[in-house]
């Protein structure tokens, strides 16, 4: 391996990443289906407002849920039809969720968009406007709200951009097409955000096992003066403290934000939709999810509509194989196990993973031996077996000192722990009880 | 010999001088204790559950001797015991208000599906922050005892994946309350034998889908023993104010179909409790 390339310290990677699966299928257009149901709170923050009754007829794009505060997202239609009402779904995170549903009518008929926008040239106010307008938010899988992201306060001096195209999640290559199959819009998505930060500084971190991404942003980066990092194959390299340090060696302080670092980290996806805002005029209403998995019967990259059922998804892939072990959302290392077929695709579902039985196994855990596996596995720098022990003692006080809040949940460390140690289920119990005790 | 003297003369000497420092400094640094406070603490039990919304029992002693709170506060405490206190220190015993708790839910392994194999901590806290946990209703007893670990009495049983409580060992102190993460665990009074034993808010069909105990909001119960339910939703309540609570007998006469509606001693054997309107309608 290239030991020039940049990474940070800590860390793994599986032997099988299974990226081979999907990373050379084109992306394909889904069927147009008859019935959607748009998860309403998609972002982090307040969730939307609904706008539309139910009976009302929508158009494609047509706005359907308002942003209620600043840090929450508007909602567009996927298709064109007739609201029905709201119902509930199963939600990804395992808890049901309110979801307007959409009967669509098959014409799939787009309403007004929104004007496009000069981005070169146009007043900087009015493109974060467009962001807001758009419902953008993160789609790398937190869901922020991007307007949010580019609206750092002026106190904070933001200097660089860097945009995450490492797609360190096994399995995943939804970013990898979208870098080899629309670099330009990757590309101009950065500059428009850049420009809204008023940057010059644009990274795009990629990870070396993507090397046909490289080369097709690499073939238009200079227009854009943007510096694409070939990165170390490594999880969580698309992290973004992790990122931020592999690219700029800067240190985001504990508790901190990228931009304490003087950073903004965008995905690649957002930036590819900001982009299509901007320029086109269009709301985020599709995305790119890797359906994939050994049992799934033709593994690929399909453009879905928010709201699509994640059983049809399946079933445009070729159904399955043989019976699946596990259905995650997103990867396998930070993406949610799901109860149910019946969830929905929403803004940051970057994967539709199903597992067989053989690799989703079960194991028993036992004690901590002391082997330090996941002290040198975690990209924090924490002490994972002391924290998953305080825990189990509920000395959340003793966690918080040990600087459980900056865990990450990347599960490196529950990865390599040879005595099964259920380490992220601490930390994440420690994280809620820490969060709840402080109100 | 006259070392042995002069040795004695010195240590008593020494002794004496020690003695009239430490006295000193016991006058002065002296922590002036209420002597009710001390009293009172003797008296209660001394369990230290917090059941009183105080530190422990000794806090809740100062601030009954303070006034702030009447003696029947301390859940544990039985009514003599209070009625002690009370004559004590010569003031009013308070109206005691008995508590027990009641797990509002029957879903038991048997009678409520799965939906997926957990395979993590067996803490409910930390099962609900996975996907909210195995459990097909969201709002049921999770069945993996944290209440039950850290209930003060050991009045708390899982018994076929359901948190039971004996009602002779509860004392109502509200532990159980505090840390369910599910809030499925209620304080009633404590002479309430019949509870409601479902804890959904939703509706009748999407529960019938996940457990063959729901309240499905029918209310049989309401119409059959006027005044002591009331229907919240979709999930019939005992009415806890009313004057008159409903009982054993009351539960025969109403007959609810789901067999949600039970005596605290139905549902510490729920495991036995096959009802026979499910058989072979459900999977």
């Amino acid at each position: 391996m290239n030991k020039n390339v940049k990474t940070f310290h800590g860390g793994i990677h599986p032997a099988c990443d299974g990226k081979s699966l999907s990373n050379g299928v084109s992306v394909q257009r889904a069927p147009l289906l008859d019935k959607y149901r748009v998860v309403i709170s998609e972002n982090v923050g307040k969730p939307p407002k609904p706008v539309v009754e139910a009976g009302a007829c929508v158009k494609k794009y047509q706005l359907i849920a308002a942003a209620d505060g600043f840090v929450s997202a508007n909602l567009h239609a996927p298709t064109s039809g007739r609201v029905t009402g709201i119902v509930e779904v199963p939600g990804a995170m395992g808890v049901p969720v309110q979801a307007i549903e959409i009967e669509a009518d098959g014409a799939d008929e787009a309403g007004e968009l929104l004007p496009a926008l000069d981005w070169r040239n146009c007043d900087v106010a009015l493109l974060r406007k467009r962001v807001e307008e758009a419902g953008l938010v993160g789609m790398g899988g937190a869901a922020f709200p991007t307007h949010v992201k580019l609206s750092p306060p002026p106190e904070k001096k933001v200097d660089v951009l860097v945009l995450n195209g490492a797609e360190c999640e096994p399995y995943l290559t939804a970013d990898h097409r979208l870098m080899v199959e629309q670099p330009e819009a990757v590309l101009e998505g950065a500059a428009i955000s850049a420009r809204i930060l008023g940057v010059t500084k644009i990274y795009i971190g990629v990870e070396i096992n993507k090397a046909d991404a490289i080369d097709a942003l690499n073939a238009h980066a200079a227009e854009f003066g943007i510096e694409v990092v070939p990165l170390k194959v490594q999880y969580p390299q698309g992290s973004e403290k992790q990122l931020i340090f592999a690219i700029t060696g800067r240190k985001v302080p504990a508790g901190g934000l990228p931009m304490d670092a003087g950073c903004v980290v965008q995905n690649v996806g957002t930036a590819a939709a900001l982009a299509d805002a901007v320029i086109r005029g269009i709301p985020l209403v599709e995305r790119i999810v890797t359906v994939t998995g050994e049992v799934v019967a033709h593994p690929g990259n399909w453009l879905l509509k928010i709201g699509t059922p994640v059983i049809r998804v399946v079933e445009w892939a070729g159904g399955v194989t043989e019976e699946p072990g596990k259905l995650i959302l997103g990867g396998p290392m930070m993406g949610f196990a799901q109860k149910s077929f019946d969830v929905t695709v929403t803004k940051n579902t970057s994967g539709i993973l199903l597992l067989p039985r053989t690799v989703a196994v079960t194991y028993g855990s036992s004690p901590c031996i002391r082997c330090g596996r996941c002290v040198a596995g975690c990209p924090m720098n924490l002490v994972p077996c002391a924290l998953g022990n305080a825990v189990e003692a509920e000395r959340f006080d003793l966690a918080a000192q040990n600087h459980v809040m900056d865990c990450l949940e990347c599960g490196s460390c529950a990865y390599v722990c040879p005595a099964h140690r259920p380490l992220v289920q601490h930390m994440r119990r420690a994280k809620a009880e820490i969060r709840k005790r402080k109100k | 010999m006259g070392t042995l003297t002069a040795a004695v003369m010195v240590m008593a000497g020494i002794g004496l001088a020690l003695g009239v420092v430490i006295g000193f400094f016991a006058k002065l640094f002296q922590v002036k204790s209420d002597a009710r406070v001390e009293l009172v603490t003797e008296l209660l039990p001394g369990a230290n559950c917090g059941g009183c919304g105080k530190a422990g029992c000794s806090d809740f002693a100062k601030s009954v001797v303070s006034g702030e709170n009447p003696p029947s506060k301390c859940p544990v405490s039985s009514k003599e015991q209070v009625t002690a206190i009370a004559l004590a220190l010569g003031i009013d015993a308070g109206e005691s208000f008995a508590k027990k708790a009641v797990v509002c839910c029957g879903g038991d392994r048997e009678q409520t599906l799965r939906l997926a194999n957990y395979n993590g901590v067996l803490d409910c806290v930390s099962a609900s922050l996975v996907a909210g946990g195995p459990k097909g209703c969201a709002y049921g007893c999770l069945g993996m005892g944290t209440c039950a670990r850290k209930c003060p009495f050991g009045a708390i049983e899982i018994i076929n994946g359901l948190a039971v409580i004996h009602k002779e060992l509860c004392v109502g102190c509200g532990t159980c309350v505090a840390v369910c993460p599910r809030n499925v665990i209620k304080l009633v009074p404590a002479e309430a034998e019949v509870h409601v034993y479902c804890n959904s808010p939703a509706k009748g069909p999407a529960k019938k889908q996940v457990c063959r105990v729901p309240c499905l909001g029918c209310r049989k119960c309401v119409r059959a023993a006027e005044g002591k339910f009331t229907v919240n939703g979709f999930r019939a309540e005992v009415n806890y104010q009313a004057p008159e609570l409903p009982t054993a007998e009351d539960v025969q006469k109403i007959g609810c179909p789901t067999g949600c509606l039970l005596t605290a001693e139905e549902h510490l054997r729920i495991e036995m409790n096959e009802p026979e309107w499910s058989a072979g309608k459900d999977e």
